[in-house]
């Protein structure tokens, strides 16, 4: 089984965000950067997936060389190899059009991405990935087995789940659940340095989005503090104060 | 040109989300001098279609048949995109919901729009530009999109747009969308959907517990809190990375995000992590024993005292004002 896992570089979860220019760039002054938690756990499924050396898996980034230490993190994990498209990742539609390009003469099993990036909160590149390929994607999964030729997943819907069965090859997007993200081993992280990480350049896509600005939410006021013998109080200004109630 | 506003149902019924979407259309189809079609897929009954009228699109375009009866993510993208065609939709709206999810970046695709996902406002036109507004670093901020391609797609949150009732009956018209076969190499095995339960992405009000209810055991009084409002229960990272409770119900950066109209947290500190997932709740009340827990920064109101005293009050308080309401 070859297996395809799509990486994002993103800002660590502990990151206090703030922007420069006007709130027009993002600023990456001290921030630590890590593969993105959701491709973690796309990850740790195809590693459990090819265990035993039952396929492969490759992890392909759409980044410029900053990025190549995350790369070479998910191969510590285990990734088989790697491959970096030597770009900025403009929106989903550029890093899915690079990444479908890669598919086109890499054949691949299946495909799997994490449900969204942290930074962004896209969740496009998978469904789009499908629609490049004419394959079927399925999006936040949160249980992913194979039995032979297809695959069972089992899909987040509003106030319950959905099960699927998919023939192979088709997109996935994971979340919790489907495995527990892996940390890298001495072994792995020694491995790493040496296993392949091609670059490829990019093929030229048109844009249609542009990040123009961002925005803060709006502090809120200082806590109003009931007392812990009086919760009535607090229903009170729920009721009538907050109007939530 | 129209604005396309794919409405979908769960289990043949239309929830409070895609009031939210239509309304939301409704405006921008205004802000565009222009008319707005519904589109619905699936076995819903023409009541259900008919009580979209309110919301005010001018017509709705109805798809029922046997292959279309469940969700498939390719054949429903297929037939919104040949809606749009057909009506000549430049833009076409979806709720940015589990399944809008993996509809959207399709119908994107298809018709060579750009895609702003997890709209939080109505967009900004002015000057012939178009910029949406959506949630970025999973709360933490806002990033403003421009679209700039000829036609769109957008997907708007829950809770980020107030429904608004401007209209009357729309006509109900057949339409019967060509599919290939290849859309439907998905087969749905089972649908399991709990009917008596608040889908938390969509809930009002959000009831959530973290370590400091000390073990799965002391859920019972949440459960107990949670029914009384109406509300869905939630809980922070490590409370379902223990296993404590189910991961479709943790609330935070690498979870779901939620922007109910209250969220009530008990016995959280508030990680950053955590406070990601939330930030966009209208009100926010912190229950916890640690005066100094970073949550209280970001709450509206505070109880500093032990959840197991103040819950059982807070549930006695509730009853009491619903008797007397």
């Amino acid at each position: 089984m070859k297996i395809l896992v799509c990486i994002s570089n993103v800002p660590d979860t502990t990151t206090k965000i703030t922007f420069t220019d006007n709130n027009t760039q993002f600023n990456t002054n001290g921030v630590q950067f890590i593969l993105n938690p959701y491709d973690e756990i796309a990850l740790a499924r195809a590693i459990e997936l090819t265990d035993g050396g039952n396929g492969t898996v490759t992890v392909i980034n759409v980044g410029e060389i900053n990025t190549e230490p995350t790369i070479r993190k998910a191969l510590a994990i285990g990734a088989t190899n790697a491959v970096r498209v030597n770009a900025k990742p403009h929106d989903a539609w550029f890093v899915a059009s690079q990444v479908a390009q890669y598919i086109k003469t890499n054949q691949f099993d299946l495909i799997l991405t994490g449900q969204e990036s942290i930074d962004y909160n896209g969740s496009k590149v998978a469904g789009m990935l499908g629609e490049f390929l004419d394959l079927p994607s399925v999006s936040i999964i949160k249980k992913l087995e194979i039995n032979g030729t297809d695959a069972t997943v089992e899909r987040e819907i509003d106030g319950g789940k959905e099960v699927l069965t998919i023939p192979f090859p088709f997109i996935a997007s994971t979340a919790e659940g489907v495995a527990e993200p892996k940390i890298p081993n001495m072994r792995g992280i020694m491995s790493a340095r040496t296993k392949p990480l091609t670059v490829i350049e990019p093929i030229e896509v048109k844009t249609l989005s542009e990040v123009i600005s961002y925005e803060t939410p709006a502090p809120r006021d200082r806590v109003k503090l009931v007392s812990a013998e009086d919760p009535a109080k607090l229903i009170g200004l729920l009721h009538e104060e907050a109007k939530v109630i | 040109m129209s604005v396309l506003v794919y409405t979908e149902n769960a289990g043949g019924k239309f929830k409070k989300s895609v009031f939210e979407t239509v309304s939301y259309a409704r405006a921008i189809a205004d802000q565009n001098n222009t008319s707005l079609i519904a589109v619905s897929i699936g076995e819903v009954d023409a009541a259900e279609l008919a009580s979209l009228g309110k919301y005010g699109p001018e017509k709705v375009l109805n798809v029922s048949n046997e292959k279309l009866k469940n969700f498939i993510n390719q054949a429903y993208a297929s037939v919104i995109a040949e809606a749009s065609k057909r009506e000549n939709a430049d833009i076409v709206v979806l709720s940015n919901s589990f399944s809008g999810r993996g509809l959207a970046p399709r119908i994107g695709v298809k018709l060579g729009a750009g895609v702003a996902d997890g709209a939080v406002a109505l967009p900004d036109q002015e000057g012939g530009k178009f910029k949406v507004k959506k949630t970025a670093f999973s709360g933490k901020a806002f990033a403003v999109v421009e679209l700039t391609s000829e036609k769109k797609v957008i997907s708007l949150n829950s809770n980020a747009y107030k429904i608004v009732e401007k209209g009357s009956a729309a006509k109900i018209e057949d339409f019967n969308a060509e599919t290939k076969d290849t859309d439907f190499k998905t087969i749905i095995k089972e649908i399991i959907r709990s009917t008596n339960k608040v889908a938390l992405p969509d809930a009002d009000i959000v009831v959530s517990g973290g370590r400091g209810l000390k073990g799965p055991e002391n859920w019972a009084m949440l459960e107990e809190l949670a029914d009384l409002l109406g509300a869905a229960l939630a809980c922070s990272k490590p409370v379902s990375d223990a296993g404590w409770r189910p991961h479709s119900e943790h609330v935070g950066q690498t979870g779901i995000a939620v922007s109910p109209n209250l969220y009530i947290a008990v016995g959280i500190s508030g990680a950053i992590q955590h406070l990601a997932g939330v930030s966009s709740s209208k009100v926010i009340v912190v229950i916890n024993k640690d005066a100094d827990a970073p949550f209280f920064k970001v709450a509206d109101y505070g109880i500093v005292g032990d959840a197991f005293e103040v819950v059982p009050k807070l549930i006695t308080a509730i009853k009491e004002y619903k008797a007397s309401a």
